[in-house]
């Protein structure tokens, strides 16, 4: 197997968007792996629309939001390899993959952009405690069968979770002759965009149960019932409070996880709480020359910003490759505190770093009517603020290199939020 | 006529049926489920006890000696996974540490080898996770991890191989004497056999009653546990037993000899002998109760949980060999813990009471080896490339977390007994076990049942039955 | 006079809007933090709209389904009439994104279109 400058791991919307960057940054060897039978990933099961407003100032849905990215990398002739696992990644950038046509095979690459996706949290996961009859699906395992077998999974329906994916299934269940019975989520608030609230439940008179969760699925062979109850402040089932609902699935839209097996196997340091490698400003996990962007990286609200960050990985990596890894780099951490869970990135490089860079997190809970502050040092340096914030949307602040230089010495940046 | 009809496909009716057919005889095992190893065999600890729990001259302690002895040249001759890794029973400062004496004279007494007590300085070492307040362990060198899946798969396969009949979807409804001989009548035929073998598990208490004037009781006591991610699988090395306490039996933390760690069981008795669902009170319990021994145990990777069954006989012991009451009939029954551990020694027992009483000769034809489903990781690169070459469908992955190739699916439909259903292919292949929970495989496994069967897709179950997966065509249900 | 309470979806707040009608004329719209919400009310309660996206069968295909949509909005009292419409529809590959699967559905004067390439087989 020849050797590639680039080798790029997951052909979805990270993928795609960061092998176009690099090859408009000038690298020409650049190799994309796809476990999958096609280039798009997951967007492929997304048929409902609402992607690319950011980006193209247009609503499409995910085959059509996918096909733009693929046509261009099909334009740029970026080569790719379909139905290829890869099956370990080293500290020095051996990538080995395996497929039917060449086997197992290795590819010494001068760097590495790692765009695997997420995965969904299973049932387990949650510990929902009952029977472990056929009919329990995640709700993406669900989205595959109805979007790209053409298969219904179930006829009467309880989905557990108001994530998006949740949501968008209930309305799709619901339009293809389903009875979507109800949508327990354990939080005092849903995880999903109101728009999809309205628009998947409303519509359809689809009921939201907030601070519920299931308690017991009952069933031997196929689900026959599951049952959810109201939850506490502790999120503990309160006894008395169950609600009984005869059905034949359950579905799953309960978070997503960051599927960085193969970044532990490279020794990439992975953060504990967005559980995807830690990176600096270039997006450059621990690791010199492997690069890490979209889902992977950190779960993402909206596709539009996994085209953005991994167009930015792409730029990076062609940087790397063409100049190598820059010494001594000075490189500041951000705290994320006071109701900022995580940032993407983790660190900032003032002397390395583009002209500016954009710094994306969640929150921790609600807030209304508070700001996002940020902080070179003990220094407040913007203030930014926001009717309302939720968990289910990522939010951003952008850091301007000048601003960081004109900062003198200081040893950390800081986001939080605060009262407006 | 048969010789003998085995009733229950569980790891001990499938151990019996593989030492029986070392002999020239007409059997064929009974199975309600659509594949074997379907109750209490699939949800367990997984682990081969060293022995010393047992009371000294019980069956349970000689079983249990005996299998574990046996396990691992059994292990290599059916080629199944097994891994002698070693147990501690912990005891902590504020427990009897007399306990583990009498424990450990037990084992003595039952013939375990190897047994010793060791202090915290030396177990620390040996298990850094150990919990703070553990001073002191009964050390069991012997002690090991199976997996019961495969464990139960290769008797029968081997079983199978070696002329044993299968039925499975076979649910017993009557048994009656016909002269020296019984009659079986099943949902599916009548079978009838010059002796029983029983070895319905929960069930055999029934079964046995349907025939006998001497009657069983089994309880079903179950058990939960929690199954995690193999990045926790290095939590402990060893299984890591607790002293019995007021608090009761305790819980386990083993690894699985695929890398997972298993924390459990609950002990509750229940009235419902199909209720294998998992409680929030039991699951909850798990946390609390395995922290005595062991700390830290990340329950943020678990990645699914079940219960299984235990029967429990009203006397406490094993149950083996033929009825005093009703010739004819061999009991194996009451087959709790240490069920594992002792079912090949459970198996080579009553074959030979079988074969005495029908003067069975042994068959010079008898292949006792079997070869399991090939695990390409075990290949080096060349000779994987070799087998992708000839079998391109090697180089293909269906399930992602556990690296599961499509060929190892498709040897797993194709191979006797082969499997016909989801958990099926689990069971022999580990596609959908790992941490997705067959999120991203299902699809194509179903796909893959599907065209190799041939099946329609609405025909492809979880795991037999009513287990459907899918309804109809979209707009059309 | 009429009112009317529906959920902005235009942010996450998801304010609650009353809108007060008289003669199908809105004559007030309340609730809303922003001129947004204003808007979202109107269209909402005089004429709701919503593109309707899903999927038919392909013959021939590389894949068995192709997905599609209304190429523009629809009545939203006819989601369930466009879905029904395209319950026996088999299209033939090679499907190109923005093909015609269905002219002028329903005589909504709108098309439903592929939004996914499928090659032939």
């Amino acid at each position: 197997m020849k050797n590639y400058d680039l080798v790029i791991i997951g052909g979805g919307p990270a993928g795609l968007a960061a092998a176009i960057s690099a090859k408009e940054s000038g690298i020409d060897s650049i190799l994309i792996l796809e476990r999958d039978k096609e280039l798009g990933g997951i967007l492929n099961q997304c048929i409902h629309n609402g992607f690319g407003l950011h980006t193209f100032n247009e609503e499409l849905t995910g085959p059509e939001y996918a096909a733009r990215f693929i046509d261009r990398v099909l334009e740029l002739g970026i080569e790719y390899k379909l139905n290829t696992m890869v099956m370990d990644i080293t500290k020095d950038k051996k990538v080995t993959a395996m497929n039917r046509e060449d086997g197992l095979f290795s590819i010494d690459a001068k760097s590495v952009i790692l765009a695997m996706g997420c995965r969904e949290r299973p049932r387990g996961a949650l510990n929902i405690p009952g029977y472990r009859p056929a009919g329990i699906y995640s709700a993406g395992t669900a989205q595959r069968l109805v979007n790209i077998e053409g298969y219904m999974p179930g006829r009467k329906v309880v989905i557990l979770g108001s994530g998006d994916i949740g949501l968008i299934m209930a309305r799709r269940m619901t339009l293809e002759g389903a009875e979507v019975k109800v949508v327990a989520e354990i939080m005092p608030y849903s995880g999903g965009l109101k728009r999809n609230i309205v628009q998947c439940l409303d519509d359809f008179n689809i009921p939201l149960k907030l601070s519920h969760t299931v308690v017991d699925i009952e069933g031997k062979d196929r689900v026959s019932a599951v049952t959810i109850a109201k939850v506490d402040e502790h999120m503990k089932p309160i006894p008395g409070t169950e609600e009984r609902y005869e059905c034949d699935t359950l579905l799953l839209s309960v978070g997503l996880l960051p599927e960085n097996e193969l970044s532990r196997q490279s020794g990439v340091e992975l953060s504990p709480i967005h559980r995807g490698p830690i990176v600096n400003d270039s997006l450059e996990t621990s690791v010199p020359g492997i690069f890490a962007c979209g889902n992977v990286l950190h779960v993402h609200d909206l596709v539009d910003f996994v085209s953005k960050e991994a167009s930015q990985a792409g730029k990076s990596a062609a940087l790397y490759i063409k100049n190598g890894e820059k010494e001594n780099s000075i490189s500041l951490p951000i705290n994320a505190v006071d109701g900022v869970r995580y940032t993407v990135p983790e660190f900032i490089r003032p002397n390395d770093m583009e002209e500016s860079v954009t710094v994306r997190f969640r929150v921790g809970g609600v807030f209304k009517k508070c700001a996002i502050a940020t902080y070179f040092g003990d220094t407040l340096v913007s203030k930014k603020k926001r009717p309302i914030m939720a968990p289910g949307e990522m939010e951003q602040v952008v850091i301007k290199k000048s601003d960081l230089l004109n900062a003198g010495d200081i040893k950390d940046i800081t986001i939080k939020i605060e009262e407006a | 006529m048969y010789d003998a009809a085995i009733i229950g496909a569980g790891v001990i009716g499938c151990a019996i049926a593989r030492e029986l057919s070392r002999y020239n005889v007409k059997a064929c095992v009974i199975e309600r489920e659509e594949d074997v190893c379907c109750g209490t065999s699939k949800a367990n600890s997984a682990i081969i006890h060293a022995g010393f729990d047992a009371k000294p001259g019980s069956l349970k302690a000689k079983m249990n000696v005996r299998g574990s002895q046996m396990m691992e040249e059994l292990s290599r001759e059916l080629d199944f996974p097994y891994r002698r890794n070693g147990s501690l029973v912990v005891c902590t400062k504020d427990q009897d540490d007399k306990k583990l004496d009498a424990l450990l004279e037990q084992g003595l007494k039952n013939g375990v080898k190897d047994l010793r007590i060791l202090e915290r300085n030396e177990l620390i070492k040996m298990e850094p996770n150990l919990s703070d307040d553990v001073v002191k362990a009964l050390f069991a060198p012997t002690g090991a991890i199976v997996c019961p899946f495969n464990m139960t798969i290769a008797f029968a396969e081997n079983a199978c191989d070696n002329g044993i009949e299968f039925f499975l979807n076979t649910n017993v409804e009557k048994i009656e004497k016909d002269g020296e001989n019984f009659l079986i009548s099943t949902n599916r035929n009548t079978i009838e056999t010059k002796t029983i073998i029983n070895a319905a598990g929960v069930y055999a208490d029934s079964i046995n009653n349907m025939i006998n004037t001497h009657k069983y009781h089994i309880t079903a006591r179950r058990g939960e546990y929690n199954l995690l991610d193999k990045v926790a699988g290095n939590h402990v090395d060893k299984t890591i037993f607790q002293l019995p306490s007021k608090m009761g039996k305790g819980v386990l933390v083993t690894p699985t000899v695929h890398g997972n760690l298993l924390v459990g069981p609950t002990a509750e008795d229940i009235d419902n002998k199909e209720g294998v669902n998992t409680t929030l009170n039991g699951l909850g319990s798990l946390k609390q109760t395995s922290s005595l021994s062991v700390k830290d145990v990340p329950f943020r990777e678990v990645i699914t949980a079940f219960a299984g069954l235990r029967a429990h006989e009203d006397g406490g012991d094993f149950v083996l060999g033929e009825s005093d009451e009703c010739k004819g009939l061999f009991n194996a029954l009451g087959i709790e813990s240490p069920g594992l551990s002792s079912a090949p020694a459970i198996g080579e027992f009553i074959a030979k009471e079988v074969s005495n009483k029908l003067n069975l000769e042994l068959d010079p034809s008898f292949n006792g080896t079997r070869k399991g489903i090939l695990n390409p990781n075990t290949l080096s690169i060349e000779e994987r490339n070799e087998l992708i070459k000839k079998h391109p469908e090697y180089g293909t992955i269906i399930c992602r977390c556990e690296s599961i190739s499509e060929g190892e699916i498709l040897d797993s439909i194709h191979r006797t007994l082969g499997a016909r259903s989801l958990d099926a292919i689990k069971r022999r292949t580990r596609a959908g076990m790992g941490r997705c929970q067959s999120g991203f495989c299902s699809p194509r496994t179903m796909e893959i049942l599907e065209r190799e069967i041939p099946m329609s897709a609405f025909d492809v179950t979880k795991s037999g039955h009513g287990s459907k997966l899918i309804f109809g065509y979209n707009k059309r249900v | 006079m009429e009112t009317k309470n529906l959920t902005c979806i235009n942010c996450p707040m998801g304010c609650a809007l009353t809108v007060t009608l008289d003669n199908g004329e809105v004559t007030s719209v309340t609730g809303n933090t922003c001129k947004r919400g204003d808007i979202y009310a109107r269209k909402e309660v005089t004429n709701p709209t919503r593109i309707v996206t899903s999927s038919v069968r392909v013959k021939g295909g590389e894949i068995p389904m192709v997905s599609c949509k209304t190429k523009n909005d629809i009545p939203k009292g006819m989601i369930f009439d466009i879905t029904n419409a395209l319950c026996n529809v088999e299209v033939s590959a090679p499907v190109k994104i923005g093909d015609v699967i269905i002219e002028n559905v329903l005589d909504t004067g709108v098309d439903i279109i592929a939004t996914k390439n499928v090659a032939a087989i």
